[in-house]
């Protein structure tokens, strides 16, 4: 970031629209002397970039972030579960160390001990060092087809919306199609047929996921396309690329990025069902969903830890995305509702600058 | 005024009201003071974000999360409401207080018919019977004029035009006989004739049911004639107080006689090249307080007192109230010609209209000569048809079609300005799209700088767009939220690649300039700016093209009348600079009256009279022109504000239909359908009148007009096309503007 952006974020809070008050509120911040003593409203020119001005920037998203943050609890709470979660399946095996590769008979399903916090499985493996391990396969195949699914199906749902007419008919009535295909069925099918790779398995997931964002964004690009702003773009001469990624894309940016959130929660929810039914992540690698497919063969003999463990970090990832993603968009429609003014008298309402002259 | 003796029916006294939010407390309303004696109408007036409808629902208790009445009493007819509890002021609200909202389309509910709605209140309040009140519902339409109350009480509010959903919601706000009726800008959103036809309802009713109303406005036109008195609040308070007359006669406070100088009606009496008088600045920061008057920096006749002393709201004359150490018309500071009109009292609201055109007329003539003299006009529209298939029936087959354009022609030479007026529904905007290329017509040309855009293929129209450029009425909406300033003014740049990617940055910050805003707004969002300075951002966007012509819908009619002002003297500007051309589309004659060299008419998709600006307004020749220029609202005191209340009528117990319609039996009243009257059903396009789309709201209509579809031809006396087969005359010209036209309402 320039020093000269940084000049021109920085205000930002004394500028924020306020609600339906009718009045532009300049926040009583505490860092508000900083800024005043720049003196922005000297003019333009008097705004010397600076090492100064950078550090307030830096301060000031600070603030505007822990704001955020205190604003909506839900999406905090849950993306800290899932850096938790993160963090402890790829940086937990740096720190404890167990062997996930040969086979200890001797030590199979003892019970949650010294040396074994979570116990062992059937093959005398620890679990909380399998629980990372496989974690690490359940959180990367999982993200990438959710992430891969979400960038699929909004592209496909702008340009279906965007275009409308014919065009929107044939690509909508493909995703029906898919949709009426039961994805379990599908799954399996596939799997069966091909070898069960890594990349099979992200494609796979993501091409059974990505037909509901496509349905949930072209809705978006119905409503999107009919607004002015879209159709300034149209008087000026813009065509139907520049207008799916520049005006379309970005505004539905809130449905998507909840959207991806959701997907990556079905995601793992998928590859575990497929590892349970031995279609998933092949030996020697392990996920929670075959972890799970072991300790249930054990289950009626007490062994009760090793199906807790996946069971449990399952449950908890899956609600944390949902958590985040229900957090994220009751903060993308606030920043609607607060940039949305109700009225036009409202609109009208002075909120910041010199005004006429 | 009206004869009741009994007291004020509110009265305010130094209320305080705070929006808290954000750790910051926005002082709305500020010390505000003011009474209202049953039967009386009081004007609110001041631009956004000065405390009108803060001080309304102040009132009603309905304010805004974070909103508290921090001192001060509203004592409503012996009961103090600041100290009721919330379950007492609920049996206040909508039982002795009615309240009218702004937008009738989203304060009606879609999903319940339109009659439980309007009983909703008698049920809660009175707890009357399902059949009582839906009795009370069908009577409480006809009240306010409803043509087949019964009918309307089952439907839905989607079923009802702007005009009767704004009724609906009157009857709905009386349903209890209310002493007080806050109307909160209730006719903003509505049409010209609409306005005049729902203003005159309140004033009836009024008159008829001996309440009290508070009227919110921002248009001092609609001030006039309807109000008694006037309440001029700016910054949170009121700084001028008095009766209508007094203040349309000689405002005392400056921040008053700036607004009546900001109306477009006002440049009648000035010269052409002087433009609007815009107040700079803005309303003051409600947040923190600067000592002396709220008003001084943005005062043309500020002092050093000013700014340190703080003036109460006194005068010298009883009733005349005016928070200004300085005021106007003191030492012979004449006003301009604008309040001498206002002082001529009685003046009629044509006549002031046709008054003091001269001079700006000669001006306009003088600018325009030179580019009449260039032989092919800018753009030429000939016989341009559009019409939208209306689907019916299960499989969506194509049933009809709503004619939005039908043979419409006319052209525009470079460097002027055409105005396109008309009701909503006329088919104006549908006019705009066409030229910038929204909509393909049916059938027609645009000749635009020599090419026909309508038999052009789509590529290679798209490289011609940027000839043509749109200002959309809601600037905000047409500008996309996650995009800074910079990207949305370089844009067209970027899709016309005129210029090399490093130099759009000096094209931007130029064209700021140009539209006077600041440099540093470039790395602004939309959401940041005024509505004033959204629509300069529009501007710069059309302007950064270099476009020959911008098409303008609508671009002033969400603005506050000073910011306006700004707005139009801009555009005023630019088209001297660079020889624009602009086809200004406005429902307000008064607006482009003051900007347009041409005026076509609009009626039901069709042109019905077209010719120079000054001989459509002054002489018009079209019944429905003359119609709209009589509904403009006159910001003179015209003869209506003598118009008598009217007496004997009852007032209390149960009202009938039968008793109103007899109440209003006034002059000037008689053309609207009251309840006795014959169904005025509103003009549908679908399926317009056979011969003159016009006839069935004209006062003039005979046979032939149903048989024989008018033309445009020269008027036989004056300059102008009209498509009427008995154009008015000198005569009868004046005749109908004294009448009222039937309410498609």
């Amino acid at each position: 970031m320039t020093a000269h952006q940084a000049a021109g974020d920085k205000p930002g809070p004394v500028r924020r629209l306020t609600g339906a008050a009718g009045v532009s509120l300049a926040a009583a911040d505490p860092a508000a002397p900083v800024r005043g003593s720049r003196g922005r409203h000297a003019g333009p020119a008097a705004s010397p970039p600076g090492a100064a001005a950078q550090r307030a920037a830096v301060a000031s998203r600070m603030r505007r972030g822990l704001a955020a943050c205190r604003t909506y609890p839900l999406a905090t709470t849950g993306g800290t579960i899932v850096v938790a979660m993160a963090a402890f399946c790829f940086l937990g095996p740096l720190v404890y160390h167990t062997d996930q590769i040969h086979v200890f008979l001797s030590q199979a399903n003892l019970a949650p001990r010294s040396g074994h916090p979570l116990g062992t499985d059937g093959d005398g493996t620890d679990e909380l060092g399998r629980l990372m391990t496989g974690g690490q396969v359940s959180l990367e195949l999982a993200a990438a087809a959710g992430v891969l699914a979400a960038v699929l199906g909004s592209l496909w749902g702008a340009v279906a919306g965007y275009l409308g007419g014919a065009a929107d008919a044939v690509m909508m009535r493909i995703v029906d199609a898919g949709i009426a295909i039961p994805a379990v069925i599908l799954l399996l099918l596939l799997t069966s047929i091909y070898q069960p790779s890594t990349a099979m398995l992200v494609l796979v997931i993501a091409g059974t996921s990505w037909l509901s964002t496509a349905r949930l964004v072209r809705a978006e690009a119905l409503t999107l396309r009919m607004r002015e702003y879209v159709q300034a773009a149209v008087v000026m001469g813009g065509g139907s690329m520049r207008i799916i990624l520049r005006h379309i894309a970005p505004n539905a940016i809130g449905t998507i990025v909840v959207n991806v959130t959701f997907q990556i929660a079905n995601a793992i929810l998928i590859l575990a069902t497929l590892s349970w039914l031995g279609m998933g992540v092949q030996f020697p690698g392990v996920d929670w969903g075959d972890m799970i497919a072991s300790a249930t063969q054990t289950i009626s003999d007490g062994y009760w830890w090793e199906i807790l463990a996946p069971g449990a970090a399952i449950t908890l990832v899956v609600v944390a995305f949902a958590m985040l993603g229900d957090g994220l968009r009751d903060a993308f429609s606030a920043v609607g509702y607060d940039a949305v003014p109700a009225t036009a008298a409202e609109a009208d309402r002075p909120v910041r600058g010199p005004g006429g002259r | 005024m009206s004869g009741q003796p009994s007291g004020p029916v509110l009265e305010i006294a130094g209320l305080h009201t705070e929006i808290r939010r954000n750790g910051a407390a926005v002082r709305a309303v500020d010390g505000v003071s003011l009474t209202v004696a049953a039967g009386e109408c009081l004007g609110l007036v001041g631009e956004s974000g000065c405390g009108k409808t803060m001080t309304a629902r102040s009132v009603m208790r309905l304010l805004p999360a974070g909103g508290v009445i921090t001192a001060g009493s509203v004592v409503l007819a012996g009961t103090e409401l600041t100290a009721l509890s919330e379950r007492n002021m609920q049996t206040i609200r909508g039982n002795d207080v009615g309240m009218v909202f702004q937008d009738p389309s989203s304060s009606l509910d879609p999903t319940m018919q339109v009659g439980r709605q309007i009983a909703e209140s008698v049920v809660v309040h009175r707890g009357a019977s399902r059949a009582a009140a839906a009795a009370r519902a069908v009577e409480m339409l006809s009240l306010v004029k409803i043509a087949d109350p019964e009918r309307v009480a089952r439907g839905y509010p989607h079923q009802l035009s702007g005009g009767m959903r704004q009724r609906a919601m009157i009857a709905a706000a009386l349903a209890c006989e209310p002493r007080l009726l806050i109307a909160d800008e209730p006719t903003t959103a509505l049409d010209v004739t609409t306005q005049r036809d729902i203003l005159d309802l309140i004033g009836d009713l009024r008159a008829a049911l001996g309440m009290a109303v508070i009227l919110v406005t921002h248009d001092l036109g609609v001030i006039a004639g309807r109000t008694e008195r006037v309440a001029v609040m700016y910054g949170g308070r009121i700084v001028e107080q008095a009766a209508t007359s007094a203040v349309f006669a000689g405002p005392r406070h400056p921040y008053t006689e700036a607004l009546f100088e900001a109306l477009p009606e006002m440049a009648s009496s000035q010269p052409a090249s002087r433009g609007l008088y815009s107040i700079p600045g803005r309303p003051p920061d409600l947040v923190t307080r600067s000592p002396g008057c709220s008003f001084a920096q943005r005062c043309r006749y500020v002092r050093d007192w000013c700014a340190t002393h703080e003036p109460a709201l006194d005068g010298d004359h009883p009733g005349h109230g005016y928070a200004c150490f300085f005021p106007v018309g003191v030492t012979g500071r004449a006003r301009g010609a604008g309040g001498q009109d206002g002082a001529g009292g009685g003046v009629t609201p044509v006549s002031a209209w046709v008054s003091g055109r001269g001079r700006q007329a000669a001006g306009r003539a003088a600018t325009a000569a030179p580019a009449s003299t260039a032989a092919e006009p800018l753009l030429r529209v000939s016989g341009l048809v559009k019409d939208y298939p209306v689907a019916g029936g299960v499989l969506g087959r194509r049933s009809g079609a709503v004619s939005a354009v039908a043979d419409v022609s006319f052209e525009l030479l470079a460097g002027q300005t055409f105005g396109l007026v008309g009701e909503s529904g006329s088919g104006k905007t549908t006019v705009a799209r066409l030229l910038v290329g929204l909509e393909r017509p049916d059938a027609g040309a645009i000749v635009f700088d020599g090419a026909d855009l309508a038999a052009m293929p789509a590529r290679q129209r798209r490289q011609r767009r940027s000839g043509i450029q749109l200002m959309f009425q809601d600037s905000f909406a047409s500008l996309d939220p996650r995009m800074r300033v910079k990207s949305i003014l370089s844009e067209p740049l970027a899709i016309h690649q005129t210029v090399r990617r490093r130099g759009y940055r000096r094209q931007v910050l130029r064209i700021l300039d140009e539209v006077g805003l600041p440099a540093d707004a470039e790395n602004q969002y939309a959401r940041e700016f005024s509505g004033g300075q959204r629509q300069r951002l529009a501007l710069a966007r059309a302007l950064i093209q270099r476009p020959a012509l911008i098409v303008a819908d609508e671009p002033v009619s969400a603005l506050d009348v000073s910011v306006q002002a700004q707005i139009l003297n801009l555009m005023r500007k630019l088209q001297r600079q660079y020889e624009l051309s602009y086809l200004f589309i406005s429902h307000d004659l008064s607006v482009i009256r003051y900007m347009a060299d041409t005026i076509g008419v609009m009626y039901l998709g069709k042109l019905v009279e077209t010719g120079p600006a000054e001989e459509i307004c002054t002489a018009p020749g079209h019944p429905y022109t003359a119609s709209l220029i009589a509904a403009v609202p006159a910001v003179v005191t015209g003869p209506e504000m003598t118009r008598p209340p009217l007496a004997g009528t009852p007032l209390a117990g149960t009202l009938s239909a039968g008793t109103l319609s007899a109440g209003t039996g006034q002059p000037g009243m008689a053309a609207l359908p009251g309840a006795s009257g014959p169904p005025a059903a509103g003009p549908d396009p679908a399926h317009p009148p056979s011969g003159c789309r016009f006839r069935l709201r004209c006062a003039f209509a005979r046979d032939v007009c149903a048989e024989q579809e008018p033309a445009l031809r020269p008027h036989a006396v004056r300059g102008q096309l009209v498509a009427c087969h008995f154009p008015l005359g000198p005569a009868t010209a004046g005749q109908v503007a004294g009448q009222t036209m039937p309410s498609i309402a």
